[in-house]
């Protein structure tokens, strides 16, 4: 890839290009990481959050309140540094980003699907008990298919939080985009200023985001005029 | 998560089932509720009710606003929960147990005032859902069963349709033939007609005399006199979660009994 950079950015610069786009790879499986972890883990708060029995709604409700109250960063101190000095053991950057930011996702993922799936009328529910079905039925056929219209907007603009969160990871080692941008910023190297990089890196983590908040209000429209 | 799978459903009131209606009118009534009382919080709602429905019977269920007909009718499909007394619907006990409650609601056909279709389904989608789940029936069955209400309802050609695209009428005709698809013993109606516009009232309560007509048990609340002296057996009043008065239409248009019933009646004649 420098190769073919070259000729339009010089040997240095195409360098630095290479090492960041190289290094974007890793914010990305970060965040695919903590995005089908984090969706997984939130879809089964999401169901604990509202199912008939009581005591299972408010383990959800205490793990919502717990990780949404827990700042990112302190998660990622707590997972990557506060865990591995307490018991001795050592927990790779990877391993401490992709727990932290799964945490993190999973307890936003169940605020959000919780909310689609109560906004469906309750006369929904009540048409389906009426009729003999379960609660498990009814969930399934009936309320989750409304509730993903409504959910799939604000699912797909959080993602764009996750990217820009998978950033902070960079403070317990992990080798994202992040870090070696702050790498490549602290060099002291002629032309490598951190106003030149900075910039250069936030228009890679741009390049990332732009598409998918695009396609969220692309969502967000189609549903208002669905349900017009 | 065991509430995700359905409980076996076993017993006597699935052997019943479509064959023979007389092994259940010799079983006992449609209903029975014995001084049964339900609370919101402090608000006692239903006060000691008392009231048997034979199968085949016809009730006619008014009075002012507030006064807990809606409730006196979830209670029977156990939408709402009773604190005091007991409920007996098809000779099966409404208590805690949910296989015993999703077989009464097997049992029990429901209309809302609202419809709760489900928006997302076509019409006949939102009439096969319930055979398939709930009945185990094939979609070939399913869908054959559907065409059958659907047309009884006379919509069939909306089959593809989704509620949305339908007026109220219609959807509320669509409400009914869902509701008949599993073929109830019972039907309860809660207002049926209230959200609709007047035009359209008339559609759906000749779907319901033709119900009557085929003699199914019918608990109805509404305020169409003219829809209760014409199929009503019965004419409960209810106010202030107590049944004031029930008698025969004739003799409860013509000859109210108390004062709550004549003011009330004097206010909607
Ligand atoms: N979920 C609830 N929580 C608290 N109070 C309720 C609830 N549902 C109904 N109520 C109250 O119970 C009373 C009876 O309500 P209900 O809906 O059964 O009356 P209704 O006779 O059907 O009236 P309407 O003709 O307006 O439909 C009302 O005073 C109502 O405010
Ligand atoms: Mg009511």
């Amino acid at each position: 890839m420098s190769a073919l950079l070259e000729p339009v950015f010089g040997p240095f610069y195409s360098n630095v290009i290479g090492t960041l786009v190289n290094a974007t790879q890793w914010t990305i499986y970060l965040s695919l990481t903590a995005f089908i972890g984090g969706g997984l883990i939130g879809l089964l708060f999401t169901i604990l959050k509202i199912s008939p029995i009581g005591w299972l709604r408010k383990v959800a409700t205490g793990y919502i309140w717990l990780f949404q109250a827990i700042p990112l960063l302190m998660l990622l101190f707590l997972i990557g540094l506060g865990i591995p000095s307490f018991f001795h053991i050592s927990v790779a950057p990877w391993v401490a980003a992709s727990v932290s930011l799964t945490l993190f996702t999973s307890a936003y993922m169940s605020e959000v699907w919780r909310g689609a799936l109560e906004s469906v009328a309750k006369g929904q529910w009540e048409g389906g008990r009426a009729l003999g079905l379960t609660f498990g039925e009814i969930l399934w056929f009936i309320v989750s298919p409304q509730a993903l219209r409504i959910a799939t907007p604000p699912t797909v603009g959080f993602m764009v939080q996750v990217i820009k969160g998978t950033s902070m990871a960079y403070i317990i080692d992990y080798n994202d985009l992040m870090r070696w941008g702050k790498k490549i910023a602290n060099s002291q190297l002629d032309g490598a200023e951190p106003y030149i990089i900075y910039p250069m890196v936030a228009l890679i983590y741009f390049c990332l985001c732009f598409p998918l908040s695009k396609w969220s209000k692309s969502l967000e429209k189609k549903m208002a005029t669905r349900s017009r | 998560m065991f509430w995700f799978c359905r409980t076996a459903v076993k017993g006597p009131y699935r052997v019943q089932k479509g064959n023979d209606m007389s092994e259940t009118v010799a079983a006992g009534p449609a209903v029975s509720i014995r001084s049964m009382s339900k609370w919101y919080g402090d608000f006692q709602v239903l006060k000691n009710i008392n009231l048997t429905v034979k199968f085949g019977e016809r009730v006619v269920i008014c009075g002012p606003s507030g006064s807990g007909k809606s409730t006196l009718i979830r209670c029977l499909n156990r939408l709402e929960v009773h604190q005091d007394g007991d409920i007996v619907v098809n000779g099966v006990e409404l208590t805690m147990d949910m296989k015993k409650v999703e077989a009464v609601r097997r049992e029990v056909g429901m209309v809302f005032q609202s419809f709760n279709l489900f928006p997302h389904l076509t019409v006949l989608q939102n009439c096969v859902l319930a055979q398939r789940r709930a009945l185990k029936r094939s979609k070939q069955e399913a869908t054959e069963v559907a065409m059958r209400f659907l047309t009884q309802v006379r919509i069939p050609e909306q089959r593809d349709k989704f509620p949305g695209q339908l007026s109220g009428g219609q959807q509320q005709r669509v409400a009914i033939a869902r509701a008949l698809c599993l073929e109830p013993k019972i039907m309860l109606f809660d207002e049926p007609t209230s959200a609709l516009d007047p035009e359209m009232v008339n559609e759906v309560l000749d779907t319901m005399v033709g119900m009557a007509k085929t003699g199914m048990t019918m608990l109805c609340v509404t305020h169409e006199m003219g829809f209760a002296r014409q199929v009503a057996d019965r004419v409960i009043f209810m106010d202030a979660g107590q049944i004031v008065e029930q008698n025969d239409p004739e003799s409860f248009f013509t000859n109210p009994q108390h004062e709550r019933t004549k003011a009330f009646l004097g206010q909607i004649l």
